[in-house]
């Protein structure tokens, strides 16, 4: 635990060692740092503000060699996205798989974290080895089996045959980090618990999780971003269109030679929106010190 | 607070061997607690202490033997099933929970409604000295604090036995002092059974109704605190109770005395008789237990002071034993505050009638001394 009294010390120390105040920075300084912080804030900027700004011209001024802010401002292209498109269907799909997604990963990862990190069962090892090792497949190996699969279980064109393909992609990585987030809970705190009356879900229920949610939020945000974006299942599984994902749907507005950049970029600032409220909800619960206080040494 | 209904403990022949070890962590351990006792088991550190503790409250499995709580055979119970609360060593607090619902918490899931749960944390709440903190966080607590939430924790639920695994190892000394005050006047106050662990031998003895001393798994002894004082039933048992600890040396046997240094001291003689061939003896007197003497003086030996540490109410000299049969440590002698030899002095003393302890070489084990 670290020792308030030692860091003021320590504080104290370096100020006394070095004259200068730490707050002052020569201006040279100031004007590097904040010129790099400027240019770097620039280019990861740049992208996003040019997509939105495109998606507001019309479909011939975002293909103008030409180089504008600006051309004819306005919502056509998301009027024409959200009503003469299945956009809203493929949305919809996509945010119905996300969803299960989430919630399906984050019960199999907070679970499967919990055993890992408590209980010592025959094949625990070679359980944590599985999942370390089936993260080394690229999909593209993954993807014949895993239709073959889905084929003989006659789940191809379903959102279910997205759900569980998304899970095995996400799950093993989040149980891993959730089984190292649970590992800093002192194991005592499941005893007392053990001694206070709760068996062995709820003492993981009552006592563990609610400790553990910055690694439950952190879960959720990444089992969500695995299967909102996700194109190569999404084609290889779904045929209809009615069933289409976004990942999967957005590629009919590049057809082979012509390109719809309009209703590209507009749709593509809309699928930026679930995702940024549910990293706006995730981030809130990213809190440190959830455990502290509760045992000492 | 209503009385508790507190049981007996009785640990048979228990006997817990981690897996991946071959040796037991604690070996066919038989100790019997008295409903209302405290009973301190003590130890150097790894001996065991906490799995036996463990072993009671069902955190750790039993491989062998038995153990009972009242006439109840709990070997096979899961923790919950056998009305134990613990006071653990970090204190274990529910750190998203206040102090109140930490101390509270145990009823709560046993279904007590709101009302008297209330009422049961906050009685234990005044007698703890933590009524205007039951709204807190344990975060927001200092140590001390923390560790009495705990000790709450634990009374609020009148259990039949309470378990306590160093409790006070994290406080600093001056509140470790007067905690141990408070903690053994509570378990008096409550006559709740109590096995408390510790590696602190002061604390044993302070503490106790009876001490249990074990060492690498085994118990040593039980006995109040007195009798492990004037009675150790072996050389590890004498030279771990007390503070300074005893002197302990192995010495000659010549004609009936032990030759330390360059003095003979008289040996009893059931002690010579048990010593027989052996020729060898493991002696130990208490710094308390040497009486100044002059050179000459029957059964007197002489020491040289190294250092002198003067207390105000005692003095301790630390010596060396003066002559060719060095194999003792330090000599620590107890002395009356006043006209203390100096440094590099040499002294006499004698053995106080009573006051000489002799263990077998080979095993440990204490001699007849009268
Ligand atoms: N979970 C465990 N797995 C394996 N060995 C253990 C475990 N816990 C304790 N031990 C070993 O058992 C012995 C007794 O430990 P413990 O009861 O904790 O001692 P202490 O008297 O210090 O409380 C020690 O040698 C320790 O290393
Ligand atoms: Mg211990």
């Amino acid at each position: 635990m670290a020792d308030p009294t030692l860091a003021q010390d320590a504080g104290a120390h370096t100020r006394a060692a070095t004259p200068r105040p730490r707050r002052t920075r020569s201006p040279l300084a100031s004007v590097a740092l904040h010129g790099t912080l400027g240019l770097a804030v620039l280019v990861a900027l740049f992208p996003i503000v040019w997509v939105v700004l495109s998606s507001l011209k019309p479909g011939y001024a975002i293909q103008s060699s030409e180089i504008t802010l600006f051309v004819e401002p306005s919502f056509d292209n998301y009027v024409h996205v959200l009503t003469e498109t299945s956009f809203p269907r493929w949305f919809l799909n996509s945010a119905v798989v996300a969803a299960f997604t989430m919630v399906i990963g984050i019960t199999m990862s907070a679970s499967a974290g919990y055993a890992m990190s408590r209980f010592n069962f025959p094949g625990r090892r070679g359980l944590m080895w599985v999942f370390l090792v089936t993260q080394m497949f690229p999909v593209a190996i993954l993807i014949v089996p895993i239709y073959t699969i889905m084929a003989n279980l006659g789940l191809i064109d379903t959102k279910l045959s997205l759900i569980i393909a998304y899970c095995t992609v996400a799950v093993p990585f989040c149980a891993w980090m959730m089984r190292g987030y649970f590992d800093t809970i002192p194991k005592e705190l499941d005893e007392a618990a053990a001694l206070d009356g709760l068996g062995p879900f709820a003492t993981f229920y009552r006592v563990v999780l609610p400790l553990a949610r910055p690694g439950l939020a952190v879960t959720a945000f990444y089992t969500f971003l695995t299967a909102w974006g996700e194109v190569a299942y999404a084609i290889a599984f779904i045929q209809t269109d009615e069933n289409l994902t976004l990942g999967a749907g957005l590629q009919q507005f590049v057809p082979r030679f012509n390109p719809q950049w309009d209703s590209l970029t507009a749709g593509a600032v809309l699928i930026t929106v679930p995702a940024a409220l549910v990293f706006f909800f995730a981030q809130k619960h990213l809190v440190a010190g959830l455990t502290a206080g509760g045992t000492k040494g | 607070m209503s009385t508790s209904t507190s049981s007996s403990v009785t640990f048979s022949g228990a006997t817990r061997i981690y897996p991946g070890s071959d040796r037991p962590a604690v070996d066919a351990l038989d100790l019997h607690i008295e409903a209302g006792e405290f009973l301190v088991l003590v130890g150097p550190s790894g001996c065991g202490k906490s799995t036996s503790l463990r072993m009671l409250a069902g955190l750790e499995e039993v491989d062998a033997g038995q153990i009972l709580i009242g006439d109840r055979d709990v070997t096979h119970l899961r923790p919950k099933d056998r009305d134990i609360a613990m006071v653990f060593q970090n204190y274990a607090l529910y750190p998203h929970m206040t102090v109140a619902e930490n101390m509270g918490f145990a009823l709560k899931i046993a279904g007590v409604d709101k009302a008297t749960v209330r009422k049961q944390v906050e009685e234990a709440a005044a007698i703890l000295d933590l009524a205007d903190y039951l709204d807190r966080k344990p975060k927001a607590l200092s140590g001390g604090q923390r560790q009495r939430v705990a000790m709450g924790r634990a009374i609020v639920r009148q259990p039949s036995v309470f378990c306590m695994d160093e409790p006070l190892s994290n406080l600093d000394a001056k509140l470790r002092v007067s905690t141990r005050t408070q903690i053994a006047s509570l378990q008096r106050r409550l006559g709740t059974t109590t096995v408390y662990v510790t590696h602190d031998q002061v604390e044993a003895m302070t503490m106790g109704d009876r001490v249990a001393v074990l060492k690498d798994g085994l118990l040593q002894q039980v006995d109040t605190p007195l009798g492990l004082y004037e009675k150790p039933a072996n050389a590890f048992v004498a030279g771990f109770i007390g503070s300074p600890a005893m002197n302990l040396g192995t010495f000659s046997v010549v004609d009936g005395h032990a030759r330390i240094g360059d003095g003979l001291v008289p040996l009893p003689r059931s002690t010579v008789e048990a010593v027989g061939a052996a020729g060898q003896v493991q002696v130990g007197f208490r710094p308390e237990a040497l009486l100044p003497a002059s050179e000459g003086d029957p059964g007197s030996f002489a020491v040289q002071a190294l250092v002198v540490e003067e207390l105000g109410s005692d003095a301790f000299l630390y010596g060396d034993l003066v002559g060719d049969d060095l194999r003792a440590d330090h000599v620590v002698v107890r002395l009356p505050p006043r006209g203390v030899p100096q440094k590099g002095e040499t002294v006499w003393f004698t053995v106080e009638p009573g006051g000489l302890h002799a263990f077998d070489v080979e095993t440990g084990a204490a001699l007849p001394t009268h």
